[in-house]
């Protein structure tokens, strides 16, 4: 699309693995907040991992044999540790005392703040559809719902693409791949990372970007999820999964490439519109 | 152990209260140590007395007993009767817990008033105050009341101006003074409307009165109520003392002020709508919930803009506030509309959300006073790299952060959850007007807490990260070993009611539905029973299994990629600043990390900017010698509200002043032509 | 509120008639320019690129030692490189740039610019250091963590090229930093600097069979 070979799909890994093999500079002015962010944003990338349907919406419950919700799926709480890794994400920013690190903090919560609304307000709206709070019980109940009852769904999905886009620091309102402090959000907070703290980072925005896809794909479009530990059913879901996060992903792509990046003051505009969507797809689905 | 669950017990901790004030003042006349003896006795008498009051409270809630006794009349008006249900049980533990926890922190900071400032006054104030907090949640009388809340405000009012010799503080005293007693006009007022209704000035007279009242009584009593506690409780447009009482007042008593006064407020708002006079219309719900939307977005609005870390607080209560009126709402309509299960759970959050909010701000405002008396400024522009300095408080703070900005597994999500699961009860109502009041609601709590998180980022890492930006603050030092230990309880307490919060929510359910339950004889209330319940809720709201698989995942990561890493080395550099000398001047300010949520918002907040420029050349005016630009946040409350109001009142009263001619003559004809007209009344 | 508002509109807005073309809502048109034009433009584009057989074939001088083989089995696939100029011309700056370009596609050997010397491997530092850069080329090199490479680029980092032995200048980049690599030329072409840079890595096995995006 950009009209160049570029780099290699395993990219992202080989940059993890050379980074794991780097040594760290740490700034004097840093304190422990900024060496423990790294570890904590990652193991919680890992935790609201583990309470995302991805292919299958049981577990094997090793303890009784059986087969069982995972325990973490409620929405507000995934939400909110989101938040977390990003409030820890800010902190690190600020802890290294230079200008650029605490600008990106301030932005990326300004951002953060107003795309929560969007965020919460589709999974709401996806909740009220399916008479639950547990994402596992929402792609359950969702595929049996009827097809015309998906329009406000749509709606929805619209708004949490919008959230997603806000909350992984892609085009249109942040640029990942960008040099200009100025124009950083995400990118000037983790400027002062490196080795393996920054290795670390990477491959939190990289989890959170998939869980984010995983939400999308499976709540809003649940066809395909597999609903048993069955090998075939599995399989079959992991090739739904892989076409359907396809073309969300190439979506993402696209946007990356035709567009240019929103000046940072349209940017509300365009997440409050994501919240009005949310309450839109909300009142539809109360409504009938 | 009986006599915890007592009249011996209450009285024993008002004597201890007595002891220590009076005490207090005694020692301070009696050493000529500074008052450092009169502070010590006065905060470990106040100590002792809220230790005491926690476990009556706790027998009195886990024994299902209440305590209910009366000490005599006074001139046949007031009459002392005393009366611990588990509304009252459950209040009386919040004030134990955050008071024990200042009184403590308090004997080390005493020591910032010797030799400024009477220390035994200091004491006198502090127990009155505790006590008649505690007096409040317990009285049982309009007239007796009435009296311990003249006694809160006195006490509190003293408590603001402690420190006189810094002339706002008088200012926001006089302020505080004016809007508690505009209050206390409207709760009167109540009162004696519900003493017309029904008779009595009894507590228990007014419980037992259900349907005594006219539909209008009983809407003006509501609306009374609500003007009037609402202004203690700092509901929007009646909160403008707030960021100014509380900052103005030591530390420690603005943990108290925050933390647990206004909850009176919210006390007596339970008691009126549900306990005196329940089956309020559902637009008295709808009503609350508009309040509190409005309260919490506007609150956390204002704490971003705020660069002065005790106002920055002091606006967040503003924003709590509103988050408990929005469960307390809630719990109006559905009790309105019958849904009496929905009900009891959303008063469950809305408690929920009382004891979560007395826990972190009191722990906010204890950092934030080591903070502020180490440093000697409240100017947050001034803070930074307090990290290194003061590494207990800081982390407590942190703690304290993220509680209040509502992350798992802390005990600020854990209300903001069942408040989210209450307001999502209503969404499903059949009217569009109620669907429409509990989407704004949702709107405006789920903007809140992403505000909130953007707001104590701002707090913490100014005040705590990165390098100093002034000389002062980098000589701060740590607080004492009470300091560290009032704010690790408070810390602990934060994870503990969060990662139990299903045993929690089950006993707030217990406390709610005790106020229907009371056996009007024994005064004995089926509390125990609503604990086993909490299984039901361990699978909806697993905050326990969060947490434990965040440590266990944080721990294992940690250590897995430690140790594969184990061969690398960290060196120690310089910040990366594009290779030019860093100094305390490249660091992000309070006031620039919030201009772009102030800028977004500038339709609600209406910042202003002035600058005043000097030139070296003035008919040239081309470079600048000296420039200074003050960015503001427009104040429409006194502008629209309280400014014409007070144009008015003066316009009135100066119009008025003309019946005082100075003429006796005058002044006898008015007796006169009042006394034909009380004749031809009385004759009529 | 109006912002809101406006927004909404303006995504679902007609579009007025205009030289004789009928009304199109704009989903319409962007459906026709995303979905059918732009992948006819993907499918039928020819692949531009320099091919890394003939970069192999150059002969360039690159001055320096050998790379110890520990490190390039770091490198081997992702190499960071963080450009400084240190008071150049800005020629080897426009070439370097170029690197980055369709043609060149540096990027398909996992060589990427980034911005900050924390997270780079490689300095690539241009022009004879004027003595008020040579304070921020030190702390450039003491921000990037070991194992790092630098590389003076340009006839001006190595010895100073045209500017030697002025007043404002170091003379070198070896005298401020030590230097591993120095590609001579005023500037170098892209093709020199891509084809050094392999050499330094000596990546012999092609790498012609990539996946494009």
């Amino acid at each position: 699309m950009q009209n160049r070979v570029g780099a290699g799909i395993f990219q992202p890994y080989r940059n993890l693995w050379k980074l794991f093999q780097k040594d760290e500079v740490i700034s004097e002015d840093a304190s422990w907040i900024f060496r423990f962010s790294p570890y904590l944003i990652f193991a919680l990338t890992l935790v609201i991992g583990s309470g995302v349907p991805f292919i299958s919406l049981h577990a094997p419950d090793l303890l009784n044999g059986g087969i069982s919700f995972m325990p973490l799926g409620d929405f507000i709480t995934l939400i909110y540790l989101f938040a977390l890794a990003t409030f820890f994400l800010a902190l690190s920013g600020m802890d290294i005392g230079s200008g650029f690190g605490g600008f990106g903090s301030s932005r990326e919560m300004t951002m953060a703040a107003l795309a929560e609304g969007g965020l919460f307000f589709s999974l709401l709206a996806a909740s009220v559809a399916a008479q639950t709070g547990n994402v596992f019980g929402m792609v359950e109940n969702l595929q049996t719902l009827p097809l015309q009852s998906f329009s406000p769904l749509i709606i929805a999905f619209l708004a949490f693409f919008v959230a997603l886009l806000a909350e992984n620091s892609r085009f249109p309102v942040d640029n990942p791949a960008t040099h200009l402090e100025l124009t950083m959000i995400h990118e000037a907070m983790i400027l002062e990372h490196s080795g393996k703290r920054l290795a670390l980072m990477e491959w939190a925005a990289a989890n959170k970007l998939f869980i984010f896809i995983a939400l999308g794909v499976n709540i809003f479009f649940p066809w395909g999820v597999a609903l048993s530990l069955d090998p075939g059913a599995l399989f079959a879901s992991l090739v739904f999964f892989a076409v359907k996060g396809g073309v969300l992903l190439l979506a993402i792509a696209l946007i990356e490439s035709l567009m240019a990046k929103f000046r940072i003051f349209r940017v509300p505009d365009l997440l409050f519109t994501s919240f009005v969507l949310g309450v839109i797809a909300l009142t539809l689905i109360i409504t009938f | 152990m009986d006599f915890f669950n007592s009249p011996t017990s209450i009285l024993s901790i008002i004597a201890l209260f007595f002891i220590g004030g009076v005490g207090s003042v005694f020692l301070s006349r009696i050493y000529a140590d500074n008052g450092k003896a009169a502070g010590t006795f006065a905060h470990l008498a106040a100590l002792l007395a809220s230790l005491l009051g926690l476990i009556t409270a706790a027998s009195v809630l886990f024994n299902g007993q209440g305590i209910f006794f009366t000490l005599g009349t006074l001139f046949s008006a007031v009459s002392f009767d005393f009366r611990v249900d588990g509304l009252s049980a459950f209040f009386l533990g919040i004030v134990s817990i955050i008071a024990a926890a200042t009184s403590l922190y308090g004997l080390s900071y005493q020591k910032h008033f010797y030799g400024k400032y009477n220390v035994g006054i200091f004491g006198f104030f502090y127990n009155a105050l505790i006590a008649s907090l505690m007096l409040v949640m317990i009285a049982n009388q309009a007239l007796f009341f009435l009296l311990v809340w003249e006694c809160m405000s006195l006490a509190s009012y003293f408590l603001v101006v402690y420190e006189f010799r810094n002339a706002e503080n008088i200012k926001a005293g006089f302020l505080y003074f004016l809007m508690a007693h505009f209050g206390t006009i409207f709760i009167m007022f109540a009162f004696f409307l519900a003493y017309k209704a029904t008779g009595s000035l009894d507590f228990d007279a007014w419980r037992n009165s259900v349907g005594a009242l006219s539909p209008l009584m009983r809407g003006l009593i509501f609306g009374s109520v609500l003007i009037g506690f609402g202004t203690k409780s700092g509901i929007i447009p009646l909160h403008i003392w707030l960021p100014e009482a509380h900052p103005a007042a030591p530390s420690h008593v603005s943990a108290l002020l925050s933390g647990v006064m206004i909850k009176t407020g919210i006390f007596m708002f339970v008691r009126f709508f549900f306990d005196f006079f329940p089956g309020a219309p559902m637009e008295w719900g709808l009503i609350f919930l508009v309040l509190g939307a409005i309260s919490t977005l506007l609150g956390v609005l204002y704490a971003l803009s705020e660069h002065d870390l005790k106002r920055l607080l002091a606006y967040h209560s503003v924003e709590n506030i509103g988050i408990i009126l929005l469960g307390f709402g809630a719990g109006l309509v559905f009790f309105s509309l019958g849904l009496e299960t929905f009900a009891l759970f959303a008063l469950a959050a809305a408690l929920y959300h009382t004891l979560n909010h007395a826990i972190f701000k009191a722990l906010l405002f204890l950092g934030a006073g080591v903070v502020v008396s180490e440093t000697g400024t409240r100017h947050m522009e001034d803070y930074g790299g307090l990290i290194r300095l003061m590494p207990y408080t800081a982390f407590f703070f942190l703690i304290g952060s993220l509680a209040i900005s509502a992350f798992p597994p802390f005990n600020g999500f854990a209300s903001e959850w069942l408040t989210f699961q209450a307001l999502f009860v209503g969404i499903s109502s059949t009217s569009s007007l109620v669907k429409g009041v509990f989407i704004f609601s949702i709107a405006s709590l789920v903007f809140t807490g992403g505000l909130a998180a953007a707001c104590f980022v701002k707090a913490f890492g100014t005040t705590f990260l990165a390098r100093s930006r002034s000389e002062k603050v980098s000589k701060a030092h740590e607080g004492g070993w009470p300091m560290k230990v009032s704010m690790g309880m408070l810390a602990l307490l934060t994870v503990v009611l969060g990662v139990f919060s299903t045993t929690v929510i089950a006993a707030l359910v217990g406390v709610v539905a005790s106020m229907g339950l009371i056996d009007p004889l024994t005064y004995r209330f089926p509390f125990a029973e609503f604990i086993s319940a909490r299984d039901q809720f361990a699978n909806v709201l697993p905050l326990h299994a969060v947490a434990m698989i965040l440590l266990v995942i944080f721990l294992v990561t940690a250590s897995v990629i430690m140790w594969a890493t184990r061969k690398r080395k960290i060196v120690i550099g310089k910040t990366w600043d594009c290779g030019m000398p860093l100094n305390s001047r490249g660091e992000i300010t309070a006031s620039s990390f919030s201009r772009s949520l102030i800028t977004i918002f500038r339709g609600l907040l209406r910042p202003t900017k002035q600058t005043s420029t000097e030139y070296h050349d003035e008919n040239m005016r081309y470079f600048i010698k000296f420039q200074e630009i003050r960015t503001e946040i427009g104040d429409p409350y006194r502008q629209a509200l309280y400014g014409p109001a007070h144009r008015v009142l003066t316009f009135v009263a100066s119009w008025a002043r003309r019946i005082q001619s100075g003429n006796v003559n005058l002044y006898l004809s008015y007796i006169f032509i009042t006394l034909i007209a009380l004749l031809w009344w009385a004759a009529r | 509120m109006l912002q809101m508002e406006a927004s909404l509109l303006f995504i679902f807005r007609p579009r007025r008639i205009r030289h004789g073309r009928t009304h199109k809502w704009p989903l319409l048109t962007f459906l026709e320019t995303v979905m059918y034009r732009m992948i006819r433009k993907i499918a039928s584009i020819p692949k531009l690129v320099i091919p890394t057989s003939e970069l192999l074939e150059m002969d360039v001088e690159v001055l320096g030692e050998k790379l110890e083989t520990s490190i390039q089995k770091i490198f081997k696939g992702s190499l960071a490189i963080r450009e400084v100029a240190a008071g150049s011309s800005n020629a080897e700056e426009q070439e370097l740039t170029a690197l980055t370009n369709a043609y060149y596609d540096v990027e398909r050997f996992g060589i990427q610019f980034v911005a900050s010397p924390r997270h780079a491997d490689m300095l690539m530092v241009t022009g004879p250091v004027s003595r008020n850069m040579a304070e921020g080329l030190r702390r450039t090199f003491e921000a990037t963590p070991a194992p790092k490479i630098v590389v003076a680029v340009g006839d001006g980092a190595i010895d100073g090229g045209v500017y030697r032995d002025s007043y404002a200048i170091h003379n070198s980049v070896e005298d401020v930093i030590p230097v591993d690599f120095k590609i001579p030329g005023d500037p170098p072409s892209p093709k020199v600097v891509l084809a050094a840079l392999l050499q330094i890595f000596q990546e012999v096995e092609s790498k012609e069979a990539d996946s494009h995006e």
